[in-house]
């Protein structure tokens, strides 16, 4: 059995090719990575692209490397080769740990970092790490390029900064200079695969600096500035974590589905905003857990 | 518009006329005659369409078959060519499978899992396998039969 859609199929073997579709075809060509998603909201008959372009034969968009302090994530670059990199392992730990919790193994092996912000779920695993390390989307057209802020990437609920005719051509972050601690804490209904009922990734700094971000409990994954306002340039002390528990509810705006109520939302938020930043803080000073052990 | 994509599967060099909007495992299985991979969830979350795509396991329930051109598949019946691997032999031992709709997507993931980690612990066999549904033995005989074999690997 086959989709009901039909579409054209497009494998271009140069980036300038893919563009040249993407404008051809605007709001009805749909770029193909891992297929992870698209496929299944083709099917489920969310989306009804004239054109599906495959991205799968440009090699350049296939890069994951880091030169001069910036790690470049290319389109096709999948969530197991991010966890595989001995890079990604020691520069960005947090976003290896987050990159861990998608899915399964039979997943990440198609699925891609690029996919998963361009599908802009709320839940979506790679949206904290990406806000705290403070990432940019690079985008292209025929009319040109621009970097998107990672901040001002996700618009709403599965939507995104990009403009029909554009092509994510990769996801950028700047490489941390001092010492990091990094902690993704997610919340599922059971642990395996699952998608987040709530998800912190917390980046725990030098001088008491600390980043903080929220995913699957407001229309958008974003940073937590209140909070981050509040502990910045302060030890962490009991006194200090119980005032940020305090500012949670100012921070999320959790709602009621299929996974959880909104109110078990809030609860958990606010008893993992503690537990990550303890953790972070911990794995800062050589102190924590391995990462990839869960903290709830 | 139709297209001719040829493809290695389980060693033999195949060729097959393939629609856009043909879904690889329904190619696999209607046109292909490989019936090893199951129809479940159709959305990647249960693993009974588990193939290994150029080695490694994924779900061919999400997977356009024209996106399959050049590319190299194994299943279950390209695995067990000369007899059941040391897995499966004790997936039978423990009893691990009771329908068996699981199995051949449980065997891909866990013999290219133990393939990487000869040696894991009880709590990565979970991991490797969270991606696999079973719904009649409660993983437990299932996640045996693999430490099982994982003590005899050298």
């Amino acid at each position: 059995m086959a989709i009901a859609h039909e579409f054209e199929y497009f494998k271009p073997e140069s980036l300038k090719e893919a563009i040249n579709l993407a404008a051809k075809f605007g709001e009805k060509g749909r770029p193909l990575a891992g297929g992870t998603d698209l496929v299944v909201k083709i099917n489920d008959e969310i989306e009804f692209p004239d054109a599906v372009i495959d991205l799968k034969g440009i090699d350049e968009l296939k890069k994951l490397e880091l030169k001069d302090g910036k790690l470049f994530i290319g389109p096709l670059v999948t969530f197991t080769e991010l966890i595989n990199s001995p890079v990604v392992r020691d520069k960005f730990p947090l976003l290896r740990e987050a990159s861990g919790t998608v899915a399964s193994s039979g997943v990440r092996n198609r699925a891609t970092l690029v996919g998963n912000i361009c599908s802009a779920v709320p839940s979506l695993d790679s949206g904290t790490p990406l806000l705290v390390y403070q990432a940019e989307v690079l985008v292209k057209s025929k009319d040109g390029e621009r970097t998107i802020p990672i901040g001002e990437w996700f618009t709403g609920p599965k939507k995104n900064a990009l403009k029909p005719g554009e092509i994510v051509v990769g996801v950028t972050i700047d490489e941390i200079t001092g010492k990091q601690g990094g902690c993704y804490v997610k919340l599922g209904r059971y642990r395996g695969e699952d998608l987040a009922q709530v998800g912190i990734g917390i980046l725990s700094l030098e001088n008491n600096e600390y980043r903080i971000a929220f995913c699957a409990v407001g229309p958008v994954a974003a940073r937590a500035e209140k909070i981050e306002n509040l502990l910045n340039g302060k030890e962490l002390t009991d006194e200090i974590i119980g005032e940020a528990k305090k500012l949670v509810p100012e921070e999320i705006s959790p709602i009621d589905d299929i996974r959880a109520t909104g109110e078990y939302r809030m609860h958990m938020a606010e008893v993992m905003l503690v537990r990550g930043l303890k953790e972070a803080t911990a794995r800062l000073n050589g102190e924590g857990t391995e990462y990839g052990t869960s903290v709830i | 518009m139709k297209k001719t994509i040829t493809l290695t599967i389980n060693g033999e060099l195949r060729s097959v006329d393939v629609e856009p909007n043909d879904i690889l495992i329904y190619v696999l299985r209607d046109k292909l005659g490989v019936k090893s991979p199951k129809i479940g969830c159709e959305r990647g979350d249960c693993g009974t369409c588990t193939i290994l795509l150029n080695g490694e396991p994924v779900r061919s329930c999400l997977i356009l078959a024209i996106e399959m051109d050049g590319q190299e598949i194994t299943t279950v019946e390209g695995l067990s060519e000369d007899g059941l691997t040391p897995l499966q032999e004790k997936f039978v031992e423990h009893n691990s499978f009771q329908c068996g709709f699981c199995a051949p997507g449980m065997t891909l993931t866990a013999t290219k899992f133990l393939e990487k980690n000869p040696h894991p612990t009880r709590e990565e066999v979970q991991e490797a396998i969270a991606g696999n549904l079973c719904r009649c033995t409660g993983y437990k005989q299932i996640i045996e039969a693999i430490l099982d074999v994982s003590n005899k690997l050298n």
